[in-house]
């Protein structure tokens, strides 16, 4: 990297390797906060697209700058800790949500040998983290000693486990198809050199029918609607966050929206072949694939924002049914599939 | 350098934690800090070079089995300064214990006798430069597939067993059936009808 490079004459390379990294890093969370920044915008803007209502049009030309306006609400807004909470945990919990958040996005290949850390279970740290990220909320349903957030906490405990083990299996459909843990080479294997390259997708596969189930095992995990049954509001007013406000609130809500933001990217490399140009003819080749990411990831973000505008709320057993008794079967069935295919078609039973 | 500043770190910070777990007051604050515990172990095991064995220990540990533990945990009300009283009363024989343990952990420790060759086998890279979860997944499912079934079979009958302890069928509870919902056509639930004025359907 340029800024080893450049440290190197200061000082060892060990040192100069770990400051790089840490100033890399710094420059990619400011990078990713000002794209939540617009997705936020994104998201109200779709929903009152929906209700054939303007949404923010204020603030900026637009109103592009509203989450800038926002962001500064919050901040300078007073911090209050209920006297009967827990404080320390209180505290504790949107921290653990946003850090959560924020160390998903380590191993997300953005382009071709363009991530931060390119480990070999990549796709395994990114079901551990995302698996944690119940944490923050059974934290602050806990930590809050109040009725709404703690019923809040045990609904999300239960929904998130459950949803957890359908995501967990869509996975190793995948990487048993790709045959790689790693997201990188997940994305290398859907590649392919002729014109019409997304034919080579892993949604144009035999994975096809756990697109769906991870769409929707997605916003299930995330917590939004129609799934969103931790802060329904018309039962628990907010549900776990009821009694944050100021910037403990905005670290649950910017957790809440970069872990969508991470589903999408997460349906793009998974099935959508990541930083890969749909078509490979001159144009579009040139377009980094950066690029590509980011459009794919505004476009499953739209798909998850249009469900959010759309479908009314799920009752709690409909979305226990769901989870247990058509997705759990239905992917433990298609990892068997997947499995049987690459032995048996691919390798042609060798 | 960086490494050993890390391996002291994730040590240090896993025998605070679980001390902590035993020590502190509040049983939520024990399972956070367990959880804490099982972090920095999976640090450890990542400076290891065992990546596979961090995650797995992460996703099963800290996310499914702590997040039931907190949950049972929470639940309850259980008054711990009344469980605390006796702490004096049994800290001998709990000191007993640890130290039996630790003397039985230092004696296997010194008797241990590996081959010459398993030290050099420790540091090699894994053969044909496989990944370390390919090799793994190769051990467990190809050389010891028989004992891993039994594995398996075992906690199937665990679940079982667990299931019909609990299952309990309660007659004259209505329950969603959504099969017959989904069946439900509106020539069989609806009827139009051509109501008179002053007559009603």
């Amino acid at each position: 990297m340029i800024f080893t490079h450049y440290f190197q004459q200061h000082m060892p390379y060990a040192w100069a390797w770990a400051l790089s990294q840490v100033l890399s890093i710094g420059i990619f969370l400011v990078c990713l906060l000002v794209m939540v920044a617009f997705i936020l915008l994104y998201d109200r803007k779709i929903f009152a697209a929906v209700q054939m209502r303007r949404g923010p049009n204020v603030v900026g030309v637009f109103g592009l700058l509203q989450s800038f306006a926002d962001l500064g609400k919050y901040l300078i807004k007073e911090v209050i800790i209920p006297a009967g909470a827990n404080k320390v945990i209180f505290i504790l919990a949107p921290l653990v949500s946003a850090t959560l958040a924020f160390a998903a996005w380590v191993v997300i290949p953005m382009d071709n040998h363009w991530v931060f850390a390119d480990i070999n279970v990549g796709i395994l740290y990114l079901f551990a983290v995302s698996s944690l990220g119940v944490y923050g909320i059974i934290m602050a349903g806990w930590a809050s000693n109040s009725k709404y957030p703690f019923l809040s906490a045990c609904r999300a405990a239960a929904q998130m486990v459950s949803y957890e083990v359908s995501i967990g299996f869509v996975l190793v459909t995948v990487l048993l198809f790709a045959g790689s843990l790693n997201l990188s080479d997940i994305v290398r294997a859907q590649q392919s050199a002729g014109a019409l390259a997304f034919l080579h997708w892993n949604v144009f596969s035999i994975l096809f029918p756990m697109l769906p189930i991870f769409f929707v095992s997605a916003i299930a995990e995330t917590n939004r609607p129609p799934f969103d049954l931790v802060e329904a509001e018309s039962e628990l007013v907010a549900g776990y966050f009821v009694e944050y406000s100021s910037t403990p609130f905005l670290l649950f809500y910017l957790a809440e929206f970069l872990n969508i933001c991470l589903m999408s990217a997460m349906v793009a490399i998974l099935f959508f072949g990541g930083w890969l140009s749909p078509i490979n003819i001159w144009p579009l080749t040139a377009i980094p694939g950066i690029v590509w990411l980011i459009l794919k990831l505004w476009f499953f973000f739209f798909c998850f924002a249009l469900v959010r505008a759309f479908v009314p709320r799920y009752r709690y057993d409909q979305l226990m049914r769901l989870g247990w008794k058509v997705f759990l079967p239905t992917t433990l069935l298609w990892v068997l599939v997947t499995a049987a295919w690459v032995v048996y078609v691919r390798h042609g039973g060798a | 350098m960086i490494q050993q500043l890390a391996f002291y770190l994730f040590s240090f910070m896993l025998l605070l934690a679980a001390s902590m777990v035993i020590a502190a007051r509040n049983p939520v604050h024990s399972v956070l800090f367990l959880i804490l515990a099982f972090f920095n172990a999976a640090g450890l095991f990542v400076l290891l070079g065992a990546e596979f064995l961090a995650m797995i220990l992460v996703v099963v540990y800290v996310g499914a089995v702590a997040v039931l533990f907190l949950f049972v945990v929470m639940m309850l009300d259980v008054d711990f300064a009344e469980l605390k009283r006796g702490l004096l009363d049994y800290l001998p024989t709990g000191l007993l214990l640890g130290f039996v343990l630790l003397a039985e952990l230092v004696v296997v420790a010194l008797l241990w006798k590996t081959l010459p060759a398993a030290h050099t086998a420790l540091a090699s890279a894994t053969p044909n430069g496989l990944s370390n979860t390919a090799v793994l997944g190769r051990i467990l499912y190809t050389d010891y597939v028989y004992y891993f079934q039994i594995a398996g079979l075992i906690l199937l009958v665990a679940m079982i067993g667990a299931i019909v302890l609990t299952l309990r069928h309660r007659p004259g509870v209505r329950r969603q059936r959504i099969d017959v919902q989904n069946a439900r056509t509106p020539a069989m639930s609806m009827k139009l009808v051509d109501a008179k004025p002053g007559e009603g359907a």
